[in-house]
């Protein structure tokens, strides 16, 4: 049974105005912060995984604030199937890819026959390609594991107890 | 005597790993409710990540990342870097643990919508009686 | 049951704390797990990946394949806590 964003709203008890100012100033730097995890990765600690989490946990943020229906409308279910998909994809597809050109599974110097670069700094650019894969992926998976759990698998407000009426008709 | 303390010390951090350890399998296998028997897996995960972490150590080590330019030309001592791969390998683990708690966390938000319990042996009572 | 499980405890960490006395001191840079594989990473990972983070070089390209295999397992875990949990619109 899926509920409007408006009927969502409504069914917080109170709106908090300045949990909701915080977190709306708040998440775009983290996305930021995590974005510079990421890209950062070669030069200081840091990663996709990493990256990943914490771009999660800006959304997942976002969602405790406004409600699940609200982060679903800033990042639809859709596209967050789809990008869990393409992060996996990306990672599996330049392995692949490595193989095809020639060089062993996962051999990022095999890549320089797309780009003739030195293949040793093609091995750096590989692994650059691979951690914003994983980043996506971790993303992407850390939101869906939080809308299902938080909802317990309706996607909704996820206040109500669905779950107790359906035990006593079990029992 | 001294011989022992002295052994003890230079090995204290595995006794801190094993205490945790026997903190999370007793809690696995003597607590009869789901969830504290996962807590009990994750402490138990935390000792074995502590000790990983740990045997890569080295004293006087700094963390393993280099300084590029002086890394080519092989100015590298391995006595000052710490050894990558055991935070490579524990890495792995903890994002291998983080999907377990997950699923297992799914899994008993499942039974209790089937049972309307998470204690062990109330489930059973009432699988007995279905 | 309570005291068998505390036993069993008590029996493991024994057994684990007198396997201690055989490991390498700790921040020994001279203890197997320091003597292995790891020198070359250290040695050499900058000079044949261009990356000084040897963390990321080795879980990227050391390492790969066992990263990739890595988010196969969030991924497939991601997709059985859907499996577990998700309802269809009508339940």
């Amino acid at each position: 049974m899926r509920i409007s964003v408006q009927e969502a709203r409504d069914r917080i008890p109170h709106h908090d105005i300045i949990l909701e100012t915080t977190v709306r100033l708040m998440v775009p730097f983290i996305q930021l912060y995590g974005l510079y995890v990421i890209v950062h990765g070669h030069y200081s600690p840091g990663g996709g995984f990493q990256g990943g989490v914490i771009l999660g946990a800006s959304v997942i943020l976002f969602a405790l604030a406004f409600g699940l229906p609200a982060s679903q409308e800033y990042l639809s279910e859709g596209t967050n199937i789809l990008m869990a998909n393409a992060g996996a994809l990306i990672f599996t597809g330049i392995a692949v890819l490595c193989a095809l050109l020639g060089g062993m599974f996962l051999d990022y110097s095999a890549l320089v026959k797309i780009l003739p670069i030195d293949p040793i700094s093609w091995r750096s650019h590989g692994i650059f390609l691979v951690e914003v894969g994983v980043g996506m992926g971790v993303m992407m998976i850390m939101i869906s594991i939080y809308w299902d759990m938080a909802s317990a698998g309706h996607l909704d407000e996820g206040l109500h107890m669905a779950s107790a009426s359906q035990t006593d008709k079990v029992l | 005597m001294e011989d022992i303390a002295a052994h003890i010390m230079a090995k204290y951090n595995y006794w801190i790993y094993v205490v945790l350890m026997m903190i999370g399998f007793y809690a696995m296998i003597g607590k009869r409710n789901l969830v504290k028997k996962l807590l009990g897996m994750n402490i138990f995960q935390t000792s074995i990540i502590l000790f990983f972490i740990s045997t890569g150590a080295k004293k006087g080590g700094s963390i393993p990342i280099l300084d590029k330019y002086a890394a080519l030309q092989g100015a590298v001592d391995v006595n000052q870097v710490v050894n990558p791969l055991p935070h490579v390998l524990m890495l792995t683990a903890i994002v291998v643990g983080v999907s377990v708690t997950g699923v297992a966390l799914a899994v008993m938000q499942r039974i209790y919508r089937k049972y309307g319990t998470l204690e062990e042996d109330e489930i059973l009572l009432k699988i007995e009686n279905e | 049951m309570k005291s068998l499980a505390l036993l069993a405890t008590l029996v493991t960490g024994a057994l684990l704390l007198y396997g201690t006395a055989d490991f390498a001191a700790w921040g020994d840079p001279q203890s197997p797990p320091n003597r292995n594989i790891s020198v070359h990473y250290v040695e050499q990972a900058v000079k044949e990946t261009h990356v000084p983070n040897i963390v990321t070089a080795v879980l990227g390209d050391y390492r790969g394949y066992d990263t990739m295999f890595e988010l196969v397992v969030i991924y497939s875990a991601g997709m059985a806590v859907m499996g577990i949990l998700r309802r269809r619109e009508d339940q």
